[in-house]
Order: C-alpha cells, then sequence, then structure tokens
C-alpha cells in the first residue's frame, strides 16, 4: 500500500477514489513515565517515555486506517493528514485520516514494474 | 519557626531556579551543538512543503515519514515565563524550547527518510500539541509532529 501525504503519486494515475478512511486512538502513559516526566520537568531536556508512546499509537492509527483502505479494496492512502489532541490530563488522541484511492501506472507500457 | 518557614518559602525556590537555570542552560546549549551537527549530515535531503511534486521525480518511490519530539519546559523556563506574563512580551524562554523539539522533530523525519534512500521530501507538515502533566496546571511539555512525502 502507497501512503502519502500528497494529493497526487507521481507516476501514478488516480483511478478511483474510495473515500476517506480514518484511524484513532487514545492512549494514557502509565505512571513510571510520568514520575520519569515531572523529575524531567526540573531542569528541562525531550521526554523519550512520551516520545515512544506516541510513536506507538501514531503507529497503531495509522495501521487502523490502513486496514479500513483494504478493506474498501484500495491500493493507496493519499492526502493523509495527522492531529493530536490532549484529551484529559495524562491521555493523547491520535488521529489521522486520508482518501483511500485505486491507483494505477500512469501509461500502460512505461508504467511496468513500478 | 518562622525563620524555617521563610528557608522553606523563599530560598528553596529560588535555589530550584537558580539551579535548573545553570543545568537546563547547560543541557540546552548541549542539544542545540547536537542538532547542529546532525542538521549538517542530513543537509543533503531537499524539504519543501509544495504540494506538487514535479515530473522529474515520476519514477520515484513515495512514501510517508514522520518524525516527532516531546520536549519538557524546566523549572526556571516556567519559573521565566510567568514573570513575562506580568509585563507581557516575548517569551524567550519558550521560544527556544520550541525550537529544540522542531529541529528534532525534523531530524527524525530526514533519517527516516535517509535510511529509505529518498533524496527529497515534500509536503511538509507540522503539528504542534501540548502533554499534559498530571497537574492540570502545568503542561508536561510540547510535542511537534513533522511528516511529509519522500521521495526516493
Amino acid at each position: 500500500m502507497i501512503v502519502v501525504n500528497t494529493e497526487t503519486i507521481p507516476g501514478y494515475h488516480i483511478l478511483q477514489i474510495k473515500g476517506l478512511v480514518q484511524g484513532n486512538t487514545v492512549r494514557a502513559k502509565h505512571v513510571g513515565r510520568d514520575i520519569a516526566a515531572s523529575l524531567k520537568n526540573l531542569v528541562g531536556g525531550e521526554l523519550t517515555g512520551y516520545t515512544e508512546l506516541l510513536v506507538e499509537s501514531r503507529r497503531e492509527a495509522m495501521a487502523r486506517m490502513l486496514a479500513q483502505a483494504q478493506q474498501l479494496g484500495a491500493n493507496a492512502v493519499v492526502n493523509v493528514r495527522l492531529a493530536t489532541s490532549s484529551i484529559t490530563s495524562g491521555a493523547a488522541e491520535l488521529y489521522c485520516y486520508g482518501t483511500a484511492v485505486i491507483v494505477g501506472a500512469e501509461s500502460p507500457i512505461e508504467g511496468l514494474g513500478k | 519557626m518562622i525563620a524555617l518557614q521563610v528557608f522553606f518559602q523563599i530560598f528553596i525556590p529560588l535555589f530550584m531556579v537558580l539551579a535548573c537555570m545553570f543545568i537546563g542552560k547547560g543541557i540546552e546549549l548541549h542539544h542545540f551543538k547536537k542538532l547542529a551537527e546532525r542538521e549538517q549530515q542530513l543537509s543533503g535531503i531537499m524539504m519543501t512543503n509544495l504540494k506538487t511534486i514535479p515530473p522529474q521525480y515520476a519514477n520515484a518511490k513515495p512514501f510517508l515519514v514522520m518524525g516527532s519530539a516531546v520536549m519538557a519546559t524546566d523549572y526556571f523556563k516556567v519559573f521565566a515565563a510567568g514573570l513575562r506574563t506580568l509585563f507581557g512580551g516575548e517569551m524567550k524562554s519558550y521560544v527556544t524550547l520550541m525550537e529544540r523539539a522542531r529541529r528534532q522533530a525534523v531530524i527524525r523525519m530526514l533519517e527516516q527518510a535517509a535510511q529509505q534512500g529518498a533524496s527529497a521530501v515534500w509536503n511538509i507538515r507540522y503539528e504542534t500539541s501540548t502533554m499534559q502533566g498530571q497537574q492540570r496546571k502545568k503542561p508536561g511539555g510540547v510535542e511537534i509532529l513533522v511528516y511529509g512525502t519522500a521521495l526516493k
């Protein structure tokens, strides 16, 4: 599956638009990480625990979106957007959405083997 | 008794602010140095937020890359920003915080692109959000997310 955040994919034609697909997840970080983070808040610096958590959750949200696209029979998702919001203290929502499409090679002869 | 109270209420916070100022500054300078080094190494990849990909990349294989960083505020920065809210003006202490987070996130994204041999990243988007700590009032840190389409 090709995933891009541009409206078109170079070398491909959009043959059919399957519609909006989306995936989200709400994650809470655990207490151990919170304690480490509050200590980090004294001197500053990167909160690696949170970064990891968000990367993990974003992958999860993305996987849900791709599963939806697969169900629609799409072979690419274009114009992907990612959004983050903190809903309560200690929890974050990761949301991603895009348009599922079926793409084909731009010209049948040149596009072979892509 | 009163002397002890004064000690706890004034000197300890003051000491914390000063200590965190020096330690935090040191960490920040070190981080900036590392960021500059890494940026130099990754400067070969072109970045743009243009939407349309020019035809020269027609044979490129596109894929999504992203990078993120959560950066914590420090005790001194919160204190300095608190003072700023009295008079208004630019919160310099938070400007460097955002810069660090943003540059770190961009570097992570570029690393991902470089790993798969990309030469350019198009349609770059930035996303900012705050991560709240357990105490409601203070933000635990800011999260910066950068993503774009990498082209081989």
